[in-house]
C-alpha cells in the first residue's frame, strides 16, 4: 500500500511539471495547428540557461526563472517570425511543411547546445536538491513539490490570461477560427508570434523547474518532445485544461509503470498510451468535458 | 530528351563501377542507390499521397532486422531477407495504416513518428530475439563491392519502374486525388481509406528491401543505427523534398544530393580545411577544421532549415524556377 501511495504522489507531482510542457505545446497547436516538434529542444536551451546561470553567477535556479522564461519567448518570438511564418506564404504541395521546419530548429538547436557544451551530462546542485519530508509513512521530494505548486501557479496564470485579457481572448478567437478572427480584426501574425513565444516560455519554464532534479545533456529533448505530444493528444488538441490532465495522467502512468513493470519501459509507456487513446478515445479528454 | 535522360543514366550507373575502382566512391553509390529506392517508396505515400510519415525508420529496420534474423537464428542467408524483409515491413504497416490512418495531416505524421519509437524501443527490449544493443553481425557474402553494387542498381531500378507504373494507374490517381483533397474524393466513391493503406504498404514494402539490402551490405546494424530517427527517417524525408515531392525521378536527385552532402559535411567538407590547415599550417584553420567536422550534423539540421523555406517543392520540382533565378537573361530570352 505505502509503495502504491508512494507512486501515486510522484507521479502526480511529475505530472504537474508535465502539464506545463504540454500547455505550452497545446497553446501553439491550437492556434497554428502545427505541432511543435522542437518542444523538448526549446526546454533543453531553458535548461541550459538555468543551468549556466547557476553555475557561473551561482544563481538559485528558481530565481533564474525571470531570466530563462524571457530568453525563451524572444527565442520563440524569432522562430515563429523568421521560420514558420515565411512558410505560410510559400507554396508547396504538402502541408507538413512547417512541422517539418520544427523537426529542422530541433537538430539546429540541440547541435548547437552540443557544439558550446559538449555531450557531458550536466546538473545543478541545489541545497535541496536531493531534501524530501515525510507526511506519514510517504517521502515527498521538495524540489518536485515546490516545482509542482509554481507550476500549478503557472496554470492558473494562463488560464486568467486567456480567460480575461485582450491577447489571451485574441488568442483563443484564432484557435476557435483563423478567417474569423482575421475579419474581427485581430492581427492573427502577431497572435501566432506572440503564441509560440508564451508556448516556449511556459516549457522553459517546466525545465528551469526540472533543473534541480535532473540531469542535462543535449540530447534530452527529444524525449520530452514525445511526451509534450503524448500528453497533446492526450488532452485534447489545443485544449488547456487537457493538458494538465494528461501531464497528470502520464505522470502517473510512467510512476506505475516504472514501479510495477520496470524503469526499461518507462519512454514506451507513453506510447502505448498515445496509441490507446487513439484508438478508444480520439480527441483525448476534452471530448470527455466539452470545455 | 526527356525520354532518353533517364536512359543515359542508366547506362552511366550500369558502367560506372567498371570506370571507377575507387571503393569509398563505390560505397557511396550503393548508399546513393539505397537511398533511392527509400526516397521513392517515401514518396508513394508522402509525395503522392499526401500522408507525410516521419517512420520510414520503422519499416527500414523491420526489413533490416528481417535478413539479420534469418541469417543469425535460422542460418539462411540473409538475402532472403530481402523478399521477406519487404513482407514483414507491410506487416508492421498493415496495423499500424489500419489503426492511425483515421487521423490525417500532421496527426498522422506524429503517429508514424511514434511508431518509430514504438519499433526501436522493441528492438532494444527483445534482446533474445535481437540482440538488443549489441546489434547483430554477420559475416558479408562478397568481398568486392561490385555485387552489391548491381543489386543496389537493380533494386533502385525496379523500384522506380516500379512507382513509375503505379502512378500511372488508376490507383496513382486515387493516391493524387487523396491528397489534393480527401473529403472530395470520398465523396466521389474513392474508398480513402482503403487506398491508403494501399499506399502506405507499396512504400514500406519499398522501405523494407531498402533495409534487407543495408542489411547484407553493412554486416551490422543495432536498434539506434537502423531505427533511427535522424539518420532514416528524417534524411528520408529531406531526400523527397530535396529531389522533389511527388515527381517519379525527384528520389534519384534527392538520393544522390542528400548522399553527397551528407559526406560533405561529414568529412569537413571533403578534408578542405584539414588540407588547407595542413598545407599553411595555421592554428586557426586546424582549430576549425576540427570544429566543422563535429558540426555535420548542425549542418545537416540547417539545411533541413533552408531547404524547406527555399525550394519546398525540390529541385525537380522548382526546377523552373531555379533555372529563372541562376539565369535571369535566359527568361527574358524564352519571353522576348
Amino acid at each position: 500500500m505505502e509503495v502504491f501511495l508512494q507512486t501515486l504522489v510522484a507521479g502526480i507531482l511529475k505530472g504537474g511539471l508535465y502539464g506545463l510542457i504540454g500547455m505550452g505545446m497545446s497553446l501553439i497547436m491550437g492556434v497554428m495547428g502545427i505541432i511543435n516538434l522542437a518542444h523538448g529542444q526549446l526546454m533543453m536551451v531553458g535548461m541550459y540557461i538555468t543551468f549556466l546561470l547557476s553555475h557561473y553567477l551561482g544563481i538559485d535556479p528558481y530565481l533564474s526563472l525571470f531570466v530563462s522564461m524571457p530568453a525563451l519567448f524572444l527565442l520563440g518570438v524569432a522562430i515563429q517570425k523568421y521560420t514558420l511564418n515565411p512558410l505560410m506564404e510559400v507554396d508547396s504541395i504538402l502541408p507538413e511543411n512547417q512541422v517539418l521546419m520544427t523537426v529542422g530548429i530541433g537538430m539546429v538547436l540541440t547541435e548547437i547546445t552540443r557544439f558550446i557544451f559538449s555531450s557531458d551530462y550536466k546538473s545543478v546542485q541545489t541545497s535541496y536538491s536531493n531534501a524530501t519530508f515525510f507526511l506519514g509513512e510517504i517521502s515527498f521530494s521538495i524540489a518536485l513539490v515546490i516545482a509542482f505548486f509554481i507550476a500549478i501557479l503557472f496554470t492558473l496564470f494562463m488560464f486568467w490570461f486567456l480567460l480575461k485579457t485582450d491577447v489571451g481572448r485574441s488568442i483563443r478567437a484564432t484557435a476557435q477560427d483563423k478567417d474569423a478572427a482575421l475579419l474581427m480584426g485581430v492581427n492573427s501574425k502577431r497572435i501566432t508570434i506572440i503564441t509560440f513565444g508564451l508556448g516556449s516560455a511556459l516549457v522553459a519554464a517546466a525545465g528551469t523547474l526540472l533543473m534541480p532534479i535532473y540531469y542535462l545533456f543535449p540530447d534530452i529533448g527529444g524525449p520530452f518532445t514525445r511526451k509534450a505530444f503524448v500528453i497533446t493528444i492526450l488532452g485534447g488538441l489545443g485544449s488547456t485544461v487537457g493538458a494538465i490532465f494528461g501531464g497528470i495522467t502520464l505522470g502517473l502512468a510512467e510512476a506505475f509503470g516504472a514501479t510495477y513493470i520496470g524503469m526499461a519501459y518507462d519512454d514506451m509507456i507513453g506510447l502505448i498510451i498515445f496509441i490507446l487513446v487513439l484508438l478508444f478515445l480520439p480527441g483525448g479528454f476534452k471530448r470527455l468535458t466539452k470545455i | 530528351m526527356k525520354k532518353i535522360a533517364p536512359l543515359i543514366l542508366l547506362i552511366i550507373l550500369i558502367i560506372f563501377p567498371l570506370v571507377i575502382q575507387n571503393a569509398y566512391y563505390q560505397h557511396l553509390m550503393i548508399l546513393v542507390l539505397m537511398w533511392v529506392v527509400i526516397g521513392s517508396g517515401w514518396n508513394v505515400i508522402a509525395g503522392y499521397t499526401g500522408q507525410v510519415s516521419f517512420g520510414d525508420a520503422a519499416f527500414f529496420g523491420t526489413g533490416a532486422y528481417t535478413a539479420g534474423i534469418l541469417a543469425y537464428h535460422f542460418h539462411i542467408s540473409a538475402w532472403w531477407g530481402m523478399a521477406f524483409g519487404g513482407i514483414m515491413a507491410m506487416g508492421v504497416a498493415f496495423p499500424f495504416g489500419w489503426i492511425c490512418f483515421r487521423l490525417r495531416g500532421a496527426y498522422f505524421a506524429l503517429a508514424s513518428l511514434a511508431l518509430n519509437e514504438v519499433c526501436r524501443h522493441i528492438a532494444t527490449v527483445a534482446e533474445p530475439l535481437t540482440q538488443g544493443m549489441v546489434g547483430i553481425l554477420i559475416m558479408p557474402s562478397f568481398l568486392s563491392k561490385i555485387p552489391y553494387y548491381y543489386i543496389a542498381l537493380a533494386l533502385a531500378v525496379l523500384s522506380v519502374g516500379f512507382v513509375q507504373i503505379v502512378m500511372h494507374s488508376k490507383w496513382g490517381y486515387y493516391f493524387l486525388s487523396i491528397r489534393e483533397d480527401q473529403d472530395a474524393a470520398e465523396s466521389l466513391g474513392i474508398n480513402t481509406h482503403h487506398y491508403k493503406m494501399v499506399s502506405l504498404n507499396i512504400a514500406a514494402f519499398l522501405t523494407g528491401m531498402a533495409g534487407a539490402l543495408f542489411m547484407n551490405y553493412m554486416g551490422f546494424i543495432d536498434p539506434s543505427v537502423v531505427f533511427s530517427l535522424h539518420d532514416i527517417s528524417i534524411m528520408a524525408i529531406l531526400v523527397g523534398i530535396v529531389g522533389g515531392v511527388g515527381t517519379i525521378f525527384g528520389p534519384v536527385v534527392g538520393a544522390f544530393v542528400m548522399v553527397a552532402v551528407h559526406e560533405f559535411f561529414r568529412t569537413g567538407f571533403f578534408g578542405l580545411f584539414k588540407g588547407l590547415a595542413a598545407l599553411t599550417g595555421s592554428d586557426f584553420l586546424i582549430v576549425a577544421a576540427k570544429y566543422i567536422s563535429q558540426a555535420h550534423v548542425l549542418g545537416f539540421g540547417i539545411l533541413v532549415v533552408l531547404v524547406i523555406l527555399l525550394l519546398p517543392n525540390g529541385i525537380v520540382g522548382d526546377w523552373k524556377k531555379i533555372v529563372d533565378k541562376l539565369f535571369p537573361f535566359k527568361k527574358k530570352g524564352v519571353s522576348t
